[in-house]
Order: C-alpha cells, then sequence, then structure tokens
C-alpha cells in the first residue's frame, strides 16, 4: 500500500521550546492513522503543520510525493478541535459558501441526510448545541469529498451517545476510501477507529506501531483491578506493588492464580474484582509517565 | 484568483452585516445624528466673527498695522489675489485686501462683509493712499454646503476602518481565519471579498444618507454625480485597504480598537471635514495632505460645491487609487490567517 502523506524530521520551534522535534512517519492510504499525547506533546502542532496552517522550521511534509499545494488543499479535509463560524449564518449557508470554496464539492443534502443536519439545516449556527457543531463541522470538513481527513480532537466534549455516533461517521469516511489522521485524547477512540497509532511525548514519537501489535511489545501481563475501598493502601501498594486511579487499585501480573491466592490470603474481598487485558491507557501511562486526560 | 470563492465569501459577509440589526441600524442613524449635531452645534459662527485674506506687501502702512490688529477678525495669508477671489463669492472670507495696491474684494451680499469694509475703511481713514473697491458676486456656500462632502467622506471613514478591522480581527480571533486557511481560499480572494463587500454597503448606506441629507438640508451640488460617486467610491477601497493593513496581524480587539482610533482621530480633525485648514501651521496642512480623508474631502467639495470635474481632481484620485494599491499589495503580503 502507498502512502499518501509522508512526514519527514518535521522541527517546529517557539521561541526557546521545541515544540516539534524531528518527527518523522508515514500514512497509509486508505487507513486511519492516530497521533496520541499528553497536553502538550506537540500533537496539534504536528497536525496544523501537516494541514500547512503552521510552518515547519525544518524537516518536509509531502503529500502524494509532492510539497503541499494546491492539489493538497482541494483534496484535504479538516477539522479543528474547536471552531469559530461566521455570525448569523445557518448552517446552510455556511454548507453553500464552503461548497464554492472546491472545485468538487458533495451535494449538501446527501451530507445533510449522512449527519442527521436536516433538522438545523436552516438554523443560526450559534444556536446548535455541541453535537450538533460536531456533526456540522464533520460535514463541512467532508464538503469537498477529502482523500484525506483530519480531525484534531473531533469527539472532545461530547457526551457518550454523541461520541459513538461521530466514531460510526468516521468508520462510514473509511469505509469510502478516504484517509483519516486522528488526534484523540480517548484511547477507546484511538483504539476503536486507528489502525496505526504514534505515541509523542515532548515533540518527540515515542512509539508507533498498529495498536495491538504495540500492546503485544509492551505487556504480557493482565491488569487485576479491585476496588480502592476494598483493598486498604498499604497493602496494596507493598504487597501488590497497586496502583491507584479514580476509585480502583490496578495490579498488574503475569500470573492471576497466585495474585488471586495471595489477595484471599489477605483476605481482600474479591466481589468487585475484574480482570482486564493490558490496554492503550496502560500503554500511554507507561510511556509517557502521564495521565492521558491530565 | 478565483471569482467564485471570492463570490462565497462576499455573499456570507453580506449575509451578516444585514442580519446584525444593530450594527446595520447603528450605520445607518450615526451619521444622521452627526449631520444635525454639527448643523445644529455650528449654526452660530465662530468666536472670531470676520475672516479677512491678506496679500501682504514688504512694507506695512501703519493704517494696514492697524487694520491688522484689529481683534475678533482671523487673517489668513495669501499670496495672491486673483486666485482667491472666488473664496470671497463663496463667503469662505469676508474679504479680501491686497495691501501693496490698497485694494479689496468684497461680496456685496455679505453682511459681514460689509462691516469688515467699515473696519478697514476706519483704519485707513487717515492714510494718504486711497482704497480701492471692487465688488464680487456669487452664490453663498453655506456652512452645511461646505460640510457635507466631509462628513459622508467621514462617515465612510468610520465605515471602512472600523467595518473592515473590527470583523476580520474578530474572525482571527476567534478563529473563523483559521478555518478558512484550511480551504483553498487565498488570502487576497478573501481580502478581496472583504473589500467589495464593505465597498457596496457603504456605497448604498452613504448614498442613503446623502439623500436623506439632501431632503432635509438641501445642500449645494454643482458637480456630476458619476464624478462624486467615483471620489466616494474610491476613497471607500483607499479607507477599506488601510483597515486592512490594520486588521492584517492584529488578533486582539483592544489593540484593533486604539490602532483604528490613532489612525480615524486625527483624519476626523486635520482632513478639513469640519474646519478649513487655510491658515494653519504649514506642517498641519502639509500632514494633512497624508491623509485619504483629506483627498476625498476636498475632491468631492470641488466636485459639489464648484462643480468641477475629473481633471480638476485628478491628482486627488490618483493619489487615492495609487494609495490604495500599495496598501493592497502592502496588507496581503503582511496578512496573517492566525
Amino acid at each position: 500500500m502507498s502512502s499518501i502523506l509522508q512526514v519527514s524530521s518535521l522541527v517546529k520551534r517557539f521561541g526557546s521550546l521545541t515544540a516539534v522535534d524531528q518527527v518523522s512517519f508515514e500514512i497509509v492510504e486508505g487507513s486511519c492513522f492516530g497521533l496520541l499525547g499528553p497536553n502538550g506533546a506537540g500533537k496539534t502542532t504536528t497536525i496544523e503543520m501537516m494541514e500547512g496552517i503552521k510552518q515547519p522550521d525544518g524537516g518536509t511534509i509531502r503529500y502524494r510525493g509532492e510539497p503541499l499545494g494546491e492539489q493538497f488543499r482541494n483534496e484535504a479535509g479538516i477539522m479543528f478541535q474547536t471552531t469559530a463560524l461566521q455570525e448569523f449564518i445557518t448552517v446552510r449557508e455556511v454548507m453553500t459558501q464552503f461548497s464554492r470554496f472546491y472545485p468538487h464539492s458533495a451535494s449538501i443534502d446527501d451530507l445533510a441526510d449522512r449527519y442527521a443536519l436536516h433538522e438545523f439545516l436552516d438554523q443560526d449556527t450559534r444556536k446548535l448545541s455541541g453535537g450538533q457543531k460536531q456533526r456540522l463541522l464533520l460535514a463541512m470538513a467532508l464538503i469537498n469529498q477529502p482523500k484525506i481527513l483530519f480531525l484534531d480532537e473531533p469527539t472532545t466534549g461530547l457526551d457518550p451517545q454523541s461520541r459513538r455516533n461521530l466514531w460510526d461517521q468516521v468508520q462510514q469516511v473509511k469505509e469510502q476510501g478516504a484517509t483519516v489522521l486522528l488526534t484523540t485524547h480517548y484511547m477507546e477512540e484511538a483504539y476503536e477507529l486507528c489502525d496505526e497509532i504514534a505515541i509523542m511525548d515532548h515533540g518527540r514519537i515515542i512509539a508507533h506501531d498498529a495498536p495491538d501489535a504495540l500492546l503485544a511489545a509492551h505487556f504480557d501481563d493482565v491488569v487485576v483491578q479491585i476496588h480502592a475501598a476494598d483493598i486498604p493502601r498499604d497493602i496494596g501498594e507493598r504487597e501488590f506493588q497497586a496502583l491507584y486511579r479514580n476509585d480502583s487499585a490496578h495490579i498488574v501480573t503475569g500470573d492471576v492464580n497466585r495474585t488471586i491466592e495471595r489477595l484471599l490470603h489477605f483476605n481482600i474481598p474479591l466481589n468487585r474484582l475484574r480482570i482486564r487485558a493490558r490496554d492503550l491507557e496502560d500503554l500511554f501511562l507507561e510511556l509517557t509517565g502521564k495521565e492521558l486526560r491530565a | 484568483m478565483k471569482w467564485s470563492r471570492v463570490y462565497a465569501l462576499f455573499v456570507g459577509r453580506n449575509i451578516e452585516f444585514m442580519r446584525d440589526r444593530s450594527a446595520l441600524a447603528w450605520n445607518l442613524l450615526l451619521p444622521i445624528l452627526i449631520i444635525v449635531v454639527f448643523a445644529y452645534a455650528f449654526s452660530e459662527e465662530n468666536p472670531e466673527k470676520f475672516k479677512v485674506g491678506l496679500i501682504l506687501a514688504d512694507e506695512l502702512p501703519d493704517a494696514a498695522v492697524q487694520f491688522r490688529a484689529t481683534r475678533y477678525i482671523k487673517f489668513i495669508e495669501f499670496a495672491e489675489a486673483q486666485p482667491n477671489l472666488h473664496k470671497v463669492e463663496r463667503h469662505q472670507i469676508d474679504l479680501l485686501f491686497d495691501v501693496s495696491s490698497s485694494r479689496y474684494w468684497i461680496n456685496r451680499t455679505s453682511a459681514n462683509g460689509y462691516i469688515v469694509e467699515k473696519l478697514l475703511i476706519a483704519a485707513y481713514a487717515g492714510a494718504q493712499k486711497d482704497l480701492q473697491k471692487t465688488l464680487v458676486e456669487g452664490d453663498e456656500v453655506r456652512y452645511i454646503d461646505w460640510v457635507i462632502p466631509g462628513v459622508i467622506g467621514m462617515n465612510i471613514m468610520w465605515g471602512a476602518l472600523f467595518g473592515i478591522g473590527y470583523v476580520i480581527v474578530r474572525y482571527r480571533k476567534f478563529g473563523v481565519l483559521k478555518r478558512l486557511s484550511a480551504t483553498p481560499v487565498t488570502a487576497m480572494e478573501f481580502l478581496s471579498a472583504q473589500i467589495l463587500s464593505r465597498l457596496w454597503l457603504l456605497l448604498i448606506v452613504n448614498a442613503v444618507i446623502y439623500i436623506g441629507m439632501d431632503i432635509i438640508f438641501d445642500f449645494r451640488m454643482h458637480g456630476s454625480y458619476f464624478n462624486l460617486f467615483l471620489v466616494f467610491a474610491l476613497g471607500s477601497v483607499n479607507l477599506i485597504c488601510c483597515g486592512l493593513v490594520v486588521a492584517a496581524r492584529i488578533s486582539s480587539e483592544e489593540v484593533a480598537n486604539g490602532v483604528l482610533n490613532m489612525f480615524s482621530w486625527p483624519m476626523m480633525f486635520l482632513s478639513g471635514v469640519w474646519f478649513s485648514l487655510e491658515g494653519a501651521h504649514p506642517l498641519m496642512q502639509k500632514f494633512a495632505l497624508l491623509l485619504p480623508l483629506t483627498h476625498i474631502t476636498e475632491a468631492a467639495r470641488a466636485i459639489m460645491i464648484d462643480g468641477d470635474g475629473l481633471i480638476a481632481i485628478a491628482d486627488h484620485l490618483l493619489l487615492l487609487g495609487v494609495s490604495s494599491l500599495i496598501l493592497l499589495w502592502v496588507g496581503a503580503r503582511i496578512f496573517r490567517w492566525e
């Protein structure tokens, strides 16, 4: 499979701070590529350079082997983390306006059908709910029938149902053959949507592969999760090296039977015990030492 | 440049403006309020009741020195009499006096001219040289006739600078420009759409004001409406381009407000909108020539009051046109989407 976008030795500095430091990767055409990282890791700066919004201080970005230019502008769909629209303008009018920017554009009625915009098509854009606005922004990003779609934290601030709906819509875009580049704070989202992920920290890529391959490479153990109230903190930390997160104690183990025996030995109730495989959240924590939503 | 994209932006901006009822109403009401307030305020003459033009000689006779010492008369020095006779005709000055030849010109319909003449004759009562009186005639130019072209120019200035500058800064601050930068729209296309959108709005709004004020004040219009339209259109483009340059990089409304005020207030007072700069310090007069509003006001006055044609105002049009192109080029060069 050929790569649609190649990023090579990308550098961006803000004064003395190097926000993006020699970042390189390629995105395979038709795939979904996830860029993950804690706040300030440099992922938004990286994606904005790839979108052509910010100019890099070093390195190259090539779209289909060429520097970003007219073809890229016509074929890229972009959904920013936050976007303001012109005031006093309806959803239909903003869609019409954006459709005129491109040589080829999708039908507004088709997009309205697909992203359930009909109910507020003639409504002022300032009066949309969070979920409605995200659907509109996604439809706007797709108005030019893009070959590559950039989504910068598209589901931040959405309720679980709206988030799940947006995932379905992104899956549809993928099924139609478009390439998707996604940044997200939600590991579940990255796992659900992405074929490949790159984890960034301090402006560098510290891990890059398919999600399952990354998990397999870093973990051969599981997590025994117990309600924090059921296991005293001193016993948990001393005897099991448990990590307390939110309301749970997380015990990483390669031998579940032995761990359960020891928990019973300390009279720890197991009614609320859960065993789960290691996930991207664990991987992220292990690699960056930071909670993703911190 | 793709005109379909310019058209899309043009339409979007127009919809936004027309639906913003408060902004639209303010754009229409403000200049009418200004006209009414200032017409009322300036219906009384200023403390210097009289204006006398003087063509000075190398040595002033005692009588001339005595006349020049008269209080409450503003004396304005001219090099020659002939080019300034129309100022007597139009009541812009009450009397013109050539000291070396002791000749003076007054308008026989001017009450002020009659009084100033008496003062001049009194000053020369014991002098050896006889005064020579010449009568001129002409239509009176009322203050409202004189001030209207400048007020329309000033309204264009506010609408252009703040209408364009504020909008772009707001678009930048809230990320509207960032979203547009992610499309094939170029800076020149975006700026062109802003110019066109603001231009027709300014022309329509000011045409309405012009007609409304004409019904109320029946002011003087001796020239061609096409020429006047050309002056206001070119002046609008020029001032819009000034606004574009100011807004090319700023992302804070507070900073934009300060910079736009820094541009607009000197223009309001030094472009000869409210009072003639005749007799002002030469440096101030030279500075005024740098201000686009000076050229808009002078060209519009020349058309409306004197009925001048395009040739007579060609210098103003050329200056406005060339500086518009330079400002647009600079604005597009330094423009930032973010």
